[in-house]
């Protein structure tokens, strides 16, 4: 069961392959991000250079798919022909402090008329899509009790 | 020779405004292109210069009417200047303006028109979801998430704003209230004769929170432009010169970077900007009259505002009244045509004209007295920019 109905734009990887990696890790169940092989920084989105070395010398890595609440928003007006009568819908803005505070998109699980807070704990839940084309995985998230 | 002595400052001038009819969106009965010709031939007029005159365009936001078009279509004798200033949005506004000012103070051209023409009916709208099932890019990081629309992509920083300073609705309100006020009085806007209430805003849907509907721009159809010379030229034209005291574009570090990891996040990207823009000018906050700040949405008006000095974040509740941003007399007047929100979405250039109808004495919601006049472009975009415009007495 997806948080959005089928019929949103569906991701393909850039065509000069930079977000690849991403894409097959969220197949796998894996949150990856970039770091850097000289100065091990995290680097969140993806670029073909470290910003702080310089170094092209990127790998990616898995990360603990786990963060904390930056910011949010309830969407109620339906910018998309999919989203038509479906209702309002919560978008997340999720820090992640096990990978250098990077910071990930995703929508936040459950009742869209739920309490939001911001610092709240919250962890990825991988979202299949089996059926479409190019088959894809979309990282949502879902409230924790524990903190960070 | 320091920033300021080498800058534009008081060497360039406005001397000439002018735009069409201003519409709902889809609603122009001509072309895009037959609009833009029409703002740019009024500004001519309204300076007093014959449109042959011209040797120069600059544009922002991937413009679609080219220069070269242009200058055929008007049968210009030369085109010596031809500027497309990067970045989507309205944030090139007052960056534009600047590189024609540049332009002309290094001789590159002597007569140089910014313009910005939409006619949204005959191309894709901004507050839609493109065609096509697929993304990728940036796009694939937020898009199947619903996350789409400008005031989708913004609301999440403003969002964050609000948590970190406790700034309240009525803040924003108060905002959208000061430009359906002086549309009012405008005839020019598209929302002339449509008050705004506090109680029908609070009753207005969310489009996605903090946003409700009257916190987001308009979509308009239209065109406008501005007519520069030098500040030498200027001074035998017909109409008062506005001149150019200071501008500044760009945004702070890595403000672009993909999926919402501006490390500066909660921001509308001025807070490396405007510090440029008062250097340039020799002024501070205290100096300007009256403010034309873009509203895309409310809050990033009341980010700007706090990014160029004019209150603290943790005052912003206090300073964002109704009262304090009315014209004649407000302290601070705020969007005196109705700005994106209730006299046109002209993509922001509509705040130009009328901070050189402020500074001419012609406004429809004059304030006293007006001698420095803030215009700020496109907050939350990258890059942004801004300007100030000054009376001859204050060079």
């Amino acid at each position: 069961m997806s948080v959005l109905p089928a019929g949103m734009p569906r991701p393909v990887a850039e065509a000069d392959t930079l977000d690849a990696p991403y894409w097959e890790g969220t197949r796998a169940g894996e949150l990856r991000v970039q770091r850097c092989r000289v100065c091990r920084g995290f680097q969140w989105g993806p670029e073909w250079i470290c910003h702080r070395c310089h170094a092209f010398d990127l790998e990616w890595v898995a990360v603990a798919p786990r963060g904390r609440i930056y910011s949010w928003e309830r969407a109620w007006h339906p910018v998309h022909p999919t989203l038509r009568d479906h209702g309002p819908y919560i978008v997340v803005l999720v820090e992640l402090p096990e990978a250098g505070g990077v910071r990930m998109i995703g929508n936040l699980v459950g009742d869209p008329m739920q309490a939001v807070t911001i610092g709240a704990s919250v962890e990825a839940v991988f979202e299949p899509h089996d059926d479409a084309t190019l088959p894809f995985t979309l990282v949502q998230w879902k409230t924790t009790a524990s903190l960070l | 020779m320091t920033p300021r002595e080498c800058s534009i400052r008081a060497r360039v001038a406005i001397v000439g405004v002018g735009e069409t009819t201003y519409y709902k969106h889809g609603r122009a009965p001509e072309a895009e292109f037959a609009l833009a010709l029409r703002a740019i031939l009024s500004a001519c007029e309204d300076a007093g210069i014959e449109p042959r005159r011209i040797d120069g365009f600059a544009s922002y936001s991937n413009d679609r009417n080219d220069p070269s078009r242009l200058a055929a279509a008007l049968g210009l004798p030369e085109l010596r200047f031809s500027n497309m200033q990067w970045g989507g949005g309205g944030g090139g506004g007052s960056a534009a303006v600047g590189n024609a000012a540049a332009a002309i103070a290094a001789g590159y051209a002597d007569c140089v028109v910014v313009f910005r023409a939409l006619a949204q009916g005959q191309f894709q709208r901004f507050g839609s979801a493109p065609p096509g099932g697929t993304v990728s890019g940036e796009a694939a990081l937020t898009f199947p998430y619903g996350l789409i629309s400008p005031a989708q992509r913004f609301a999440m920083r403003v969002m964050r704003f609000m948590h970190d300073h406790d700034v309240r609705q009525e803040a924003q309100r108060a905002i959208a209230l000061a430009s359906y006020h002086h549309a009012q009085s405008n005839p020019r806007a598209v929302m002339h004769g449509r008050p705004l209430t506090a109680e029908a805003y609070d009753a207005s849907r969310w489009i996605v929170e903090p946003f409700r509907l009257y916190d987001c721009c308009m979509e308009n159809d239209g065109a406008a432009a501005l007519v520069l010379v030098s500040a030498e030229r200027a001074r035998d034209l017909r109409r008062p010169p506005a001149y150019l005291l200071g501008v500044a574009q760009g945004s702070e570090y890595r403000n672009a970077a993909r999926g919402h990891n501006a490390p500066t996040y909660a921001t509308a990207s001025f807070t490396t900007v405007a510090p440029h823009l008062w250097e340039m000018a020799g002024l501070g906050p205290k100096d300007v009259n009256v403010v034309q700040s873009y509203e895309n949405f409310t809050g990033g008006v009341l980010m700007s505002l706090v990014e160029h000095g004019f209150f603290a974040p943790e005052e912003a509740n206090e300073f964002l009244t109704f009262e304090n941003l009315i014209a004649p007399r407000g302290r601070l007047p705020l969007n005196t045509s109705g700005g994106n929100l209730a006299e046109c979405y002209m993509h922001g250039l509509e705040l130009q004209i009328e901070a050189v109808r402020q500074l001419r004495g012609e406004s429809t919601s004059q304030v006293d007295g007006a001698r420095v006049g803030l215009v700020i472009s496109g907050p939350m975009v990258t890059p942004v920019s801004s300007m100030l415009l000054g009376t001859e007495d204050t060079l």
